[in-house]
């Protein structure tokens, strides 16, 4: 894998990215806030999945079970 | 997905379309070309809504921007009332300017770029920066030189300044002079407008014709002669604003039917015809279809025969504006009425400009007599406005002899020829290559759909620096979701500036992702009738 070309082709996901929410058109200072709030909440998104889907999951299972085996 | 075909079979039963049907030998019929669809395909689901989602980011963050100028944390460029001032009726509608103000004036050196040279086939393009992102501009006093044009209304190619071409205009500025200084109606009379005005009606095919100086106003003056109160004005969604503006100014009833949809207009007649006027119920004075030859906006062609169809059969009265159809499109140049095979004489009030393809200014109604008569003491353009400029006058004159052959040479022949031919080949190349395009095939006009605000700035940002020059449009010219860039062919683009600008948009096509079409074409695109005029051979 050339580094170079991988650069090269991360850039342009960024600017399709900025293409296609339209932040292309916006100053740097309100692209860095828009990239910032957007990214944090991926992140958090991300997060919240990772740690409480499971259990959830789980737990919702389990009542299923416990209310088709007591009928 | 299907796409959206606009009808090409009417359910009428026209005459003139069996006509067209039986005719299966002979020279390629232009009688059989109203059968020919146009398409306006729609794109897939997801870029309608990535362009609401931009557009939507975007107005985010105009309304954050107008807290911050509100507050006073940012300094505000736009036009501000005075301190003295505040508790008046406002001055400057806030509100309404919120897309120029937020959206507009961060992209705009994209629009209203300065050029300093002929506006040919190529042209020179002032190079401008802003330190403050598009408020303010400044010149850097270098030019970027040779940029091939795609905008300019240059349709036969003749906006040049050869001086053997130009020899009679500057002739006759030697003998008029340049002002005319007065009204057609007083002294502003001469000879050289009569003698244009009858080789515009031997052009034509019709009686008698009459020429203003402005396009835009011949529309808008001169409807309000034709029509007043108490007549019905139908016109086609997409008209432009000069023929809107007229109809309003002449205080006619205006219905809008949809764009070239004969259904949609008959019925509108058909209720015309039976209720009549809105509480009275007497019958309309005059009935008047506005229709434009080809539409700029979208490159589609008026369906001529279904309409001039539907008039005879309502007794309406039918306004065409030729505006982009004039000299461009029909085997000889003559316009649509050409394209079509129709009798000049069926069309009532034949309106067009020779801003486009005669590479001059102002504008003519043709028709019968007595109405261009009626028109010369009834048209406020004719009493009030200023006479045509006697080289501009000439210029249509020798532009419109060439074009006729009456002068001589081959050369009008040749550039109708070779418009139609770069036309086919451009659009069937990006058809090819699998952008949307909007339109009728035969047209010089390419709207290329971009959808997405921010795609629309960087395709014309990115064209310039690849030293092409063209014209992109967005809201609110157009629907709020369909922004485009639009091309004009020209007679004088070479086959290799036009095969530059098509290796270009395939470059950027890819690089932005225009590709949107779902159709697959093979390289030769068969036509719905097959029948391919053989007069070129494309090499695609």
């Amino acid at each position: 894998m050339d580094f170079k070309y991988l650069k090269e082709y991360l850039g342009w996901l960024y600017y399709q990215y900025l293409l296609i929410t339209g932040i292309y058109v916006l100053e740097p200072w309100e692209q860095s806030i828009f990239n910032s709030v957007f990214f944090s909440s991926v992140a958090m998104v991300i997060y919240t999945s990772y740690a409480f889907v499971p259990v959830h999951v789980r737990l919702a299972l389990n009542s299923l079970v416990q209310a088709l085996l007591c009928h | 997905k299907d796409d959206q075909w606009k009808q090409d079979a009417p359910e009428l039963n026209l005459e003139s379309h069996s006509k067209g049907t039986a005719h299966s030998a002979g020279p390629p019929s232009s009688r059989q070309r109203f059968q020919r669809p146009e398409s306006f395909e729609n794109p897939p689901m997801y870029v309608a809504v990535m362009t609401y989602l931009g557009f939507g980011i975007v107005t985010l963050f105009g309304y954050f921007r107008d807290f911050l100028r509100a507050v006073g944390l940012e300094k505000c460029h736009i036009a501000r009332e005075r301190e003295e001032q505040k508790d008046f009726v406002p001055l400057y509608q806030d509100f309404e300017n919120f897309y120029t103000r937020n959206l507009y004036m961060r992209v705009r050196d994209n629009w209203n770029r300065p050029i300093c040279s002929l506006p040919g086939p190529v042209f020179d393009v002032m190079e401008r920066v802003s330190p403050d992102y598009n408020w303010t501009f400044s010149l850097t006093g270098k030019t970027i030189d040779d940029v091939i044009n795609m905008g300019s209304y240059n349709y036969l190619g003749f906006a040049e300044n050869d001086g053997d071409f130009l020899k009679t205009v500057a002739d006759r500025t030697q003998q008029y002079g340049l002002g005319v200084c007065s009204t057609r109606q007083e002294m502003g009379n001469l000879a050289i407008h009569e003698e244009l005005e009858q080789l515009v009606a031997t052009f034509l095919g019709v009686e008698s014709s009459m020429i203003f100086g402005m396009g835009f106003a011949t529309n808008s003056m001169n409807i309000p002669a034709l029509v007043g109160k108490g007549c019905l004005i139908l016109s086609d969604e997409l008209n432009h604003t000069s023929l809107i503006l007229g109809a309003r100014l002449s205080g006619a009833t205006i219905w809008v039917f949809k764009h070239n949809n004969m259904q949609s207009l008959e019925r509108l007649l058909r209720e015309a015809v039976c209720s009549g006027q809105p509480r009275t119920h007497r019958p309309w004075r005059k009935v008047l279809i506005m229709v434009e030859g080809i539409y700029s906006m979208e490159g589609s062609v008026v369906r001529l025969p279904d309409i001039v169809a539907l008039k005879k059969k309502y007794k309406a009265y039918l306004y065409l504006d030729e505006a982009h159809s004039i000299g461009a499109v029909g085997p000889t140049g003559r316009g649509v009425t050409e394209l079509f095979g129709l009798d000049p004489s069926d069309i009532d009030v034949m309106m067009g400009t020779f801003t486009k393809s005669f590479g001059a200014a102002g504008g003519y109604i043709a028709g019968k007599k007595e109405l261009v008569d009626y028109l010369r003491s009834h048209s406020h353009s004719a009493v009030y406005a200023s006479a045509m400029s006697p080289p501009v006058t000439e210029q249509i004159l020798r532009a419109m002899k060439c074009i006729m052959g009456l002068d001589g040479t081959t050369v009008g022949q040749a550039r109708v020829h070779q418009l139609a031919e770069n036309t086919r080949y451009f659009r069937s190349r990006l058809q090819e290559m699998g952008f949307i395009i909007y339109g009728n095939d035969d047209s010089p006009v390419v709207p290329i759909l971009l959808y997405m605000p921010g795609k629309v700035v960087a395709f014309s940002r990115a064209m310039l620096k690849r030293k092409i020059g063209v014209v992109v449009v967005g809201f609110p010219a157009t629907p709020i979701t369909e922004a485009r860039a639009r091309f004009c062919l020209s007679a004088a683009h070479t086959k290799a500036m036009l095969d530059q600008v098509l290796f270009d948009l395939n470059e950027l096509g890819d690089d932005l992702c225009l590709k949107f079409s779902r159709r697959k074409y093979s390289p030769r695109p068969q036509q719905h009738n097959n029948n391919d005029d053989t007069d070129f051979e494309l090499d695609s």
